[in-house]
């Protein structure tokens, strides 16, 4: 089952890059990430299973650090749609040349 | 049974991140990341990492998603309904960048199954033997808090700045 797994995390990685990309709703793009974190998350555990429980430790620190920058990065966009009154990326272009 | 399921939940899972990708309501792409997420939870199970489906379950499909879908609430946005999908050259450099990294992950994962340096771990038997004597939560407690607790410890003192530095940054007038 660890390669069926890892082909799966490679997937679920693509979906969310692709949404990380074609998306321009910030919110969508967050979601996006934490697809990506887990399918990260998801390769960890497979591998695992093989290699010992350490990946599993792993899983856990990634998850906390992960609510964490949910909570953070939440916060900001809250704070950036104070400023602009939208979440949508390409009102923010402040730093683009 | 186990392969079944293991392709039942993939399946979930795959479906429910082009859902998130594609739906243009906010509200529905974060119940397909519910979705997802409870399905990854399912292959945790069958990859007997019992205690992260748990984590899973309660922390990322309970409480980080619930945060989200308050903020989107909070924001009015759950009836913006104007496409933000890209359209043109940004759609098709969206493509081009995720079908290279497709490429070579697929590259990497060619024949990872029988790889001579995966013959010198334990493997499946050993964390089950593990499982067995020590329990789902015991496996995971023991070298947290043993081996990691360091590290452990570092990660309540980056929660409680995370909860600090999210009031900072949210709140009205500073």
């Amino acid at each position: 089952m660890l390669v069926e797994a890892l082909v799966l995390s490679a997937i679920l990685f693509v979906i969310g890059t692709l949404g990380v990309l074609v998306r321009r709703n910030a919110i969508i793009m967050f979601l996006c990430i934490e697809l990506q974190l887990n399918a990260v998350n998801l390769s960890f555990v497979a591998f695992s299973r093989y290699l010992g429980i350490e990946g599993q430790i792993f899983v856990f620190f990634v998850m906390t650090v992960a609510a964490a920058e949910a909570a953070v990065g939440l916060a900001i966009i809250i704070s950036i749609f104070r400023h602009y009154e939208s979440v949508n990326v390409e009102n923010f272009n402040l730093l683009k040349w | 049974m186990a392969d079944i399921l293991f392709f039942v939940f993939a399946a979930m899972a795959i479906g429910g991140g082009f859902g998130v990708v594609l739906q243009k309501n906010p509200v529905g792409s974060l119940l397909f990341m519910v979705g997802t997420l409870a399905s990854v939870a399912g292959i945790y199970v069958l990859l007997d990492a019992h205690f992260l489906a748990a984590i899973q379950v309660m922390v990322y499909a309970g409480a980080i998603m619930v945060l989200f879908l308050f903020v989107i609430m909070l924001l009015n946005l759950g009836h913006d309904y104007r496409d933000d999908i890209k359209s043109g050259l940004g759609l098709f450099m969206a493509f081009a960048v995720s079908g290279a990294i497709a490429g070579l992950l697929a590259r990497q994962l060619r024949g990872a199954g029988d790889n001579p340096l995966l013959a010198n771990f334990p493997g499946p038997e050993g964390m089950e033997r593990l499982l067995a004597e020590e329990g789902a939560i015991g496996a995971i407690a023991r070298p947290l808090f043993t081996d990691y607790v360091v590290a452990f410890e570092l990660t309540g003192i980056l929660l409680l700045v995370a909860l600090v530095g999210a009031v900072a940054i949210a709140k009205q007038r500073v």
